[in-house]
């Protein structure tokens, strides 16, 4: 790898741009794609590396190459600066995930609590529309304030955002489907929100709920079968939900 | 906990191994190209070397780094790029491959 290429490859790094590095097999040629001098079947196909976040070899003309997609790291969008978010962000950082806390509360959002995480505190929906989610981008709500959690879950439904959690026990998951409804989101868009939030790992700890959502979100990006979340009568679930209110991954109701 | 990792890498073996090379080392960076039936590390994966014998990232689940870091010192000597071939081992034989009964191949270049 020349110093060039590698420079290139760290200035798209710095600039969150897409690229490719192609390697043609076995003599070790590079170039970066795309590139208008390359050919049309070479920058398609690195096009669809890019898409897919996929690496792999494909032969062009005769001759094999090893496109390796460098994609702008997956992001993470967590609205409400709390305990919970101090356990979970360390754990997306770590699977690579650019994270932004979202949280308009300064007591709370304080670079203190969250060192060296981006920190936005602006009201949720301003923030939502600057971020802009993408299919690369999860969002997760933990305030459970519906002030700050539903203006960015109605704008998280608007965007292709992969994944949308929140948090909350199913009593409270039943009444913010009923206010976000009457915001005119229909029962196909409201399935996309993961609530209560989180695998079901009996989570308990801050750091234990982080961890069952951060391994929900990687579940969903990686195409893993989950099994649907039980869908229990908000009367039903009554009985259980206090004393699990602020738990994600809720114990079931005995 | 910075946020700025290297893509979708969350351990930047790129960066390590440009930051080896800043400071003076010879380095080889080798890569997963392609891989059949249940390897641990997906194409693209790198593993960085230096002559001095750092390593950094992984191409396998540990069953070929060695013999990965053999060839990169050859590769550091050369400036030659390589494509190693790896392929399932017998369980008692001690030849180096996937015990786990996958193929890899990849790809071992200098930084230069």
């Amino acid at each position: 790898m020349t110093p060039e290429i590698l420079a290139a490859l760290e200035a798209a790094q710095r600039e969150k741009r897409a690229i490719v590095l192609a390697t043609r097999l076995p003599d070790g040629a590079q170039s970066l794609l795309p590139d208008a001098a390359a050919p049309e079947a070479l920058n398609a196909a690195a096009a669809r590396a890019l898409d897919r976040d996929e690496n792999g070899t494909v032969k062009i003309d005769g001759q094999d190459w090893f496109l390796h997609a460098h994609n702008p790291p997956l992001r993470l969008v967590v609205v409400g600066a709390v305990h919970i978010a101090q356990a979970l962000v360390p754990f997306a950082a770590r699977c690579g995930y650019a994270v932004t806390v979202v949280d308009p509360r300064r007591s709370f959002a304080s670079d203190e609590r969250f060192p060296n995480v981006t920190i936005s505190t602006e009201w949720p929906d301003e923030a939502m529309d600057a971020l802009a989610p993408d299919h690369r981008t999860a969002v997760v709500t933990l305030t459970h304030d519906p002030k700050l959690d539903d203006p960015a879950l109605d704008r998280a439904l608007k965007s292709q955002a992969f994944y949308i959690g929140a948090l909350g026990s199913r009593k409270t998951h039943a009444a913010r489907l009923k206010r976000l409804r009457e915001l005119g989101h229909d029962e196909t868009a409201l399935a996309r929100i993961k609530g209560p939030v989180g695998l079901n790992i009996e989570a308990v700890t801050a750091p234990e709920i982080g961890l069952s959502i951060m391994a929900e979100i990687v579940a969903v990006r990686r195409g893993a079968p989950l099994p649907e979340k039980a869908r229990l009568p908000a009367a039903a679930s009554a009985s259980a939900s206090s004393a699990s209110a602020s738990s994600a991954s809720a114990p079931q109701a005995a | 906990m910075s946020a700025a990792t290297l893509f979708n890498e969350p351990e930047d073996v790129l960066a390590t191994a440009a930051g080896w090379r800043a400071a003076g080392e010879q380095v080889a960076i080798a890569t997963v190209t392609e891989t059949w039936g249940s390897s641990p590390r997906p194409a693209g994966s790198r593993l960085a070397i230096s002559k001095s014998g750092k390593m950094a990232g992984s191409v396998s689940g540990g069953c070929i780094e060695g013999a990965v870091a053999e060839a990169a010192m050859k590769t550091i000597d050369t400036g030659t790029p390589q494509l190693l071939d790896f392929g399932v081992t017998h369980e008692r034989a001690w030849e180096v491959g996937l015990a786990c009964g996958g193929k890899v191949k990849v790809f071992v270049e200098r930084l230069s």
